[in-house]
């Protein structure tokens, strides 16, 4: 007699932990039940964001650095499960150098987007770069594993925590990169993976108070309303390209400039 | 453990208290009898058919058997390098490069208690310092290099970055691996190949290192490790296949590869001796400073390229700073290496021994006071108590010599131009020290202080991210940050 296989129940990816939605909703995709955030959900998840950001933002460079790295090794070892909820092999690989290579940024920004400022007279004058925030991120449709690291590692390299819609049409991916992010040392709430509508979800990020920046890079274009939306608390609304660049990472940043009088 | 004192004494005093031994242990660490050269991917023996023994400078025991390589061995492993350079190393792409390079911080971190002990066995450092400092900061650097590797072209806009070929490399026997490190991680980030010779007294780190190489799956030739003497490095300098060569060492050899290499247009980059300033005024935070002060001589008994060995204290602080100072010196623990409370470990080697002695003989001669604290040095090995020379005139040798041991002179100065004037009364240039609760007089005297790291209310800091090197003898060249990459590189604009 054949065996009946286990299958997975898809969930959520908030707060380092895998809840279904809060709404009860699922739908599917992929021939596979897929839970379907709500309202609440993005709020929750927003909340992780928010309470991972100090410290994540406060770990050194080189220690956010390792982690990314330990990210990319966990991909690695699922090589496999996550060739199977993507376009397959090359794309996972392209995925994982991805992450490596932003990982080797963390402790290279300020060097490269920052500096001294010779100011005209008697202070020392230098500006560096910070994470603005919380930053809501609308995956692109397609690719699913390389468009979704793409987006998620230029924002997080810097110390910025991320809630991020998947692709609706192709959640999986999203989900068994949680499993890598689960068990990487990113610690929880950094990266929190809704799936449901981006039509649903993109409006009610955009329009959330906590939220710092928004990616807008998956919403297809359509992003007059979330625009509009995100005015009220003057988000970074960004729209980015899918090479790999520091200017990636660079658009999720602030810079600090800070002066001091140099005397006896 | 009790202090054994006269049962007439209630409480013991502070300055007798003992601590029960805390050794790490050494099963850790396997050594071999004998070590070969890394060339090509292997251990082969030398060549030369010439070995020598390298020792434990805190006990003078026998630990293995090292080659010493001779012309011959220098010219394969130069070869090795110059075909892994034109083979297999240079066809990767960067981004694999990198991978590499990632590959051996991880094992670093990995196996960094066995290199720790290595390390303190070999060299004689305390196991709290290469445990915490020297071992941890070695695999930081090549984590730091490993994310440059393919990453070049942001750090030179405009220009096109390309590998030089194949550096020849000379480290000292005072950080060992982690000198090792500042060489190998840049060259190799940039597609160099390297051949390294580390320190006559202190290989055995290096000689992991190999193995660690191994177990990278690092491509056969791009890391080549030959141990030897003094007439090895020279033989390496000399080699006429090199593209590139990286000294750390003393400023005479320095000035003297110079002169070796001129007209060959092959890059170089020297990291020298120093005579380093430690400059405290009268509004700086006592206590602190005096820690920086002792942090900044005493680490590393001394052997440390950026030493603070040239006190400046503000006239108006000179006394209770120097009995601060001479309280603070007598709770230094000197001692076995490899016991996890002792901050003052073993000389690297009876050579150093004796130049400190002479140094310190010449001071007494010129009429500076001498303070050592009470200490029990071990019978066996190469010990110096920590020492402070008060009443030190500014054209006293040892003022102005290198001693490169546990060995402070303690000046004075009334104005911040006089501190400056006398920081930078020294052929020297690698690093100065500042103590002030003032910002605005950290910045002045920063401006001033013709060195390459000024540190501010701490001393000793390095971190891979932040570029080292010294102005003036001190050397040209920076190793560390993305600084430290230029020297590695050729560019076609």
């Amino acid at each position: 007699m054949s065996r009946i296989a286990v299958r997975k129940t898809y969930k959520l990816y908030i707060g380092g932990k895998f809840p279904r939605s809060e709404s009860g909703r699922t739908y599917e995709a992929e021939g596979q039940n897929v839970a379907r955030a709500s309202r609440k959900d993005a709020r929750d998840a927003v909340q992780a964001a928010r309470g991972a950001f100090p410290k994540w933002a406060g770990a050194t460079p080189y220690n956010r650095g390792q982690v990314l790295y330990r990210l990319a090794e966990m991909m690695e070892t699922r090589a496999a499960d996550l060739s199977r909820s993507c376009s397959g092999r090359r794309e996972v690989e392209r995925a994982i150098d991805r992450v490596v290579w932003y990982a080797g940024w963390a402790d290279k920004l300020p060097q490269v987007l920052g500096g001294s400022n010779p100011v005209a007279g008697p202070y020392f004058n230098f500006t560096a770069p910070e994470p603005t925030g919380v930053v809501a991120v609308l995956a692109p449709e397609l690719p699913p594993l390389e468009g979704l690291v793409s987006r998620i590692a230029p924002v997080i390299v810097s110390g910025n925590t991320a809630v991020v819609v998947t692709s609706e049409t192709r959640p999986l991916a999203a989900l068994e990169l949680a499993e890598a992010i689960a068990t990487s040392d990113l610690p929880d709430g950094v990266v929190n993976l809704l799936t449901g509508y981006r039509s649903e979800l993109g409006p009610i990020l955009a329009a959330h108070m906590d939220v710092n920046a928004i990616d807008v890079t998956g919403a297809g274009g359509e992003t007059t309303e979330l625009e509009i939306l995100a005015a009220d608390n003057v988000k970074r609304v960004i729209r980015a390209g899918s090479e790999q660049s520091p200017w990636e990472i660079s658009a999720f940043l602030e810079s600090k400039t800070v002066w001091h009088p140099v005397g006896v | 453990m009790a202090a054994k004192s006269p049962a007439t004494r209630a409480v013991p005093s502070p300055l007798e208290w003992e601590y029960a031994p805390a050794p790490e242990a050494r099963d850790i660490l396997a050594l071999e009898d004998r070590y070969g050269l890394y060339i090509g991917g292997e251990q082969v023996a030398p060549r030369s058919r010439k070995w020598f023994p390298t020792i434990s400078p805190a006990t003078e025991e026998h630990l293995a058997e090292v080659a010493l390589a001779g012309p011959r061995d220098v010219d394969l492993a130069v070869q090795a390098a110059r075909g892994a350079f034109e083979g297999e190393w240079s066809a990767l792409r960067p981004a694999e490069r990198a991978k590499y390079l990632f590959r051996i911080a991880r094992l670093i971190q990995e196996r960094s208690r066995e290199l720790a002990v290595a390390e303190s066995l070999n060299g004689g450092k305390p196991i709290k310092e290469s445990r915490d400092v020297d071992i941890p900061l070695a695999a930081a650097h090549f984590f730091y290099y490993a994310g440059w590797a393919d990453k070049l072209e942001y750090a030179f806009p405009n220009r096109k970055p390309r590998p030089l070929g194949v550096a020849g490399q000379i480290i000292p026997w005072n950080f060992p691996l982690l000198m090792l490190s500042w060489k190998i991680a840049p060259a190799l980030a940039c597609g160099n190949t390297v051949v390294l010779k580390p320190a006559e007294t202190t290989p055995l780190t290096a000689l992991i290192f190999t193995d660690i190489c191994r177990q990278a799956g690092l491509p056969a030739g791009v890391v080549n490790i030959i141990t030897g003497d003094g007439s090895t490095g020279a033989h390496l300098v000399k080699h006429p296949d090199l593209d590139k060569v990286a000294f750390t060492g003393s400023t005479g050899v320095g000035k003297a590869i110079r002169r070796e290499l001129a007209g060959t247009g092959v890059k170089l980059t020297l990291e020298l001796g120093r005579k380093a300033a430690n400059i405290i005024f009268d509004d700086c935070a006592l206590d602190q400073a005096v820690e920086g002060v002792v942090h900044g001589i005493y680490f590393n008994q001394g052997h440390v390229c950026c030493a603070g060995s040239r006190l400046l204290v503000q006239e108006s602080i000179y006394e209770p700073l120097v009995a601060k100072l001479k309280r603070r010196l007598r709770t230094i623990r000197v001692g076995d290496p490899l016991d996890k409370n002792t901050d003052l470990g073993a000389i690297n080697s009876r050579m150093q021994l004796d130049r400190i002695r002479e140094l310190v003989a010449s001071g007494e001669g010129d009429g500076a006071e001498m303070y050592q604290p009470p200490c029990r040095l071990p019978e066996r090995g190469y010990w110096f108590a920590p020492t402070v020379f008060t009443n030190v005139a500014q054209s006293s040798r040892i003022a102005q010599e290198e001693i490169f041991g546990p060995v402070l002179s303690v000046l004075t100065f009334r104005t911040p131009e006089e501190a400056v004037e006398k920081a930078n009364n020294t052929p020297y240039g690698l690093s100065a020290g500042v103590w002030t609760e003032k910002g605005s007089r950290i910045l002045w005297m920063a401006e001033r202080l013709r060195a390459g790291v000024v540190w501010a209310n701490t001393f000793n800091r390095f971190d891979p991210t932040s570029p080292f090197g010294g102005y003036k003898e001190s050397g040209f060249g920076r190793e560390g940050g993305l600084h430290g990459l230029e020297p590695y590189l050729r560019f076609d604009r």
